[in-house]
């Protein structure tokens, strides 16, 4: 009990110490808004932030979606063959370190200026694609070699090896990318919006960038703070999940 | 049965085994004693098909599906259930799932695990989950069966059922056997014929035949016979190791 209750203490303490702060120190609001204005502002857009939130939300999962079923193929395809692993791995680990803004202009253009959206999740996938991939690969590369053993002793097929082996092998690896990959679409997505800079998409972003741009600090607070507890939320329920999934895979 | 004739195994660090000779008749059950990295577990793997020597000649009369190993950890898929682990070899052979299902209840029950069909491996005590192994090197009715260092994670008492165990389970179909262990009184006990494992890379150092009754009487171990057994393989230890081993 005492461990749940100190992080919520803290934040209370640290609220008020700001909330004081800014009321002795008589901050201007468009500089740092004390808490309670930002709450005030939080309740004024509620519906709106909502609206905005769902939309990050599902774009984010929709890249998840994507970049999943890409990552699979891809690493199931190469897991066949060594040699299409290392020419596949270079391009992949390439776009892993280049950063997203860099390629959103290009994505932005591709996607068609008039749909924000559909560049939005393209890039929010390709940020989601590695943790995937790499959580696939080497999954599917760390059976039990007693257990490889075994198989190629009773000759199994190479289907047999993949989905009664390798595959269940891969499982925590699996999860664990998607985990990671989870909160990267979000970040993704988020970044996509900014770049794109267009008001389309109606996300967190645009709610963030436009109340930026009218020096409603409160307002930009409200939607960090929504943003912050959704990608939170996201990961405690993506955390969850594993935990659940592999208990059953462990079998206890 | 299978034979290594002057085999040797060169891996990239260096010679592992050999020249090195083995034959084995049917229904024999051989030790291999030796210390760690002598290249007991090579020669094992050679027997099963899964390497093949750098020189030399590996021949086997039991075909892929009559060989069986058992690896010194339980090596179960911890996923599936006690039941579906014994049944993988006949699954992968392509036997019909509810046929292989019911075959490996049957070895299960031999080995003493039929309450634990439904368990996962984790659920298993360190010797339940060898039973399990050892079921499943079972199922398929082997006519070669080896096995690496099948007791060495599991405490005395549970090693000591385990080794009546095989021997009985032995009886009742008498496959070719070779175990390998680094135990000589477990070596002496289980085994018709002991061969010694010189230090890496491995050659037969010296070889014990250890008579008596299969499965052993309960008093075996106090007997002059397995007194003598042990005494003979300690001799040849002594000898290639300076009583190092």
């Amino acid at each position: 009990m005492k461990a749940r209750l100190a992080p919520a203490l803290l934040i209370v303490v640290l609220l008020l110490i700001w909330e004081a702060a800014c009321r002795v120190m008589n901050v201007p609001l468009y500089f740092l808004p004390p808490p309670s204005a930002i709450f005030a502002a939080l309740a004024a857009n509620a519906s709106l932030l909502a609206v905005s939130a769902m939309r990050t939300l599902l774009m984010a999962l929709e890249a998840l979606a994507v970049a999943s079923l890409c990552a699979t193929v891809v690493s199931l395809g190469i897991s066949f063959s060594r040699a299409l692993e290392r020419a596949v791995r270079p391009i992949a680990v390439g776009l892993q370190v280049t950063p997203v803004v860099a390629i959103a202009p290009l994505v932005v253009i591709w996607a068609g200026v008039d749909h924000p959206g559909r560049a939005i999740v393209a890039l929010a996938a390709v940020v989601a694609f590695f943790p995937i991939f790499s959580g696939v690969t080497s999954g599917l590369a760390a059976a039990d070699p007693d257990l490889e053993r075994l198989f190629k002793l009773y000759e199994a097929s190479r289907w047999d090896t993949l989905v009664r082996l390798r595959l269940p092998s891969a499982l925590p690896f699996i999860l664990e990318g998607h985990k990671v990959a989870a909160g990267l679409a979000i970040i993704g997505a988020v970044v996509a919006e900014f770049v794109a800079g267009s008001g389309g998409a109606q996300g967190l972003a645009w709610r963030i960038l436009e109340a930026g741009n009218r020096l409603k600090t409160a307002e930009m607070f409200a939607a960090i703070l929504v943003l912050a507890v959704m990608a939170s939320a996201l990961h405690f329920v993506f955390q969850a999940m594993e935990r659940r999934a592999l208990s059953w895979w462990r079998g206890r | 049965m299978a034979s290594l004739e002057a085999v040797e195994v060169d891996y990239v660090r260096g010679r592992a085994l050999g020249p090195f000779d083995l034959a084995l008749a049917a229904a024999e059950i051989v030790a291999l004693v030796g210390p760690s990295g002598c290249g007991k577990s090579t020669a094992l793997r050679l027997l099963a098909g899964l390497e093949s020597p750098t020189q030399g000649r590996v021949r086997r009369s039991a075909v892929r599906g009559e060989t069986s190993v058992v690896f010194q950890a339980p090596t179960l898929a911890p996923w599936q259930s006690a039941l579906a682990n014994v049944a993988l070899p006949l699954e992968l052979a392509g036997v019909d799932r509810r046929v292989a299902r019911e075959r490996a209840g049957d070895v299960l029950r031999r080995v003493g695990l039929a309450d634990a069909a439904e368990a996962r491996p984790a659920q298993l005590s360190g010797g339940m989950a060898m039973r399990a192994s050892l079921a499943r090197a079972l199922v398929t009715d082997p006519r070669l069966l080896l096995l690496d260092e099948p007791f060495a994670a599991l405490d005395e008492i549970t090693r000591r059922n385990l080794a009546d165990d095989v021997l009985a389970l032995w009886s009742e179909r008498r496959p070719a056997i070779v175990f390998v262990t680094h135990n000589v009184e477990e070596a002496v006990y289980m085994a018709s014929r002991v061969v010694v494992i010189s230090r890496g890379p491995g050659r037969v150092a010296g070889a014990v035949s250890t008579p008596g009754p299969v499965p052993r009487p309960a008093d075996y171990r106090l007997s002059p016979e397995f007194r003598h057994g042990v005494e003979a393989v300690s001799r040849i230890l002594v000898h290639s190791y300076g009583g190092q081993a």
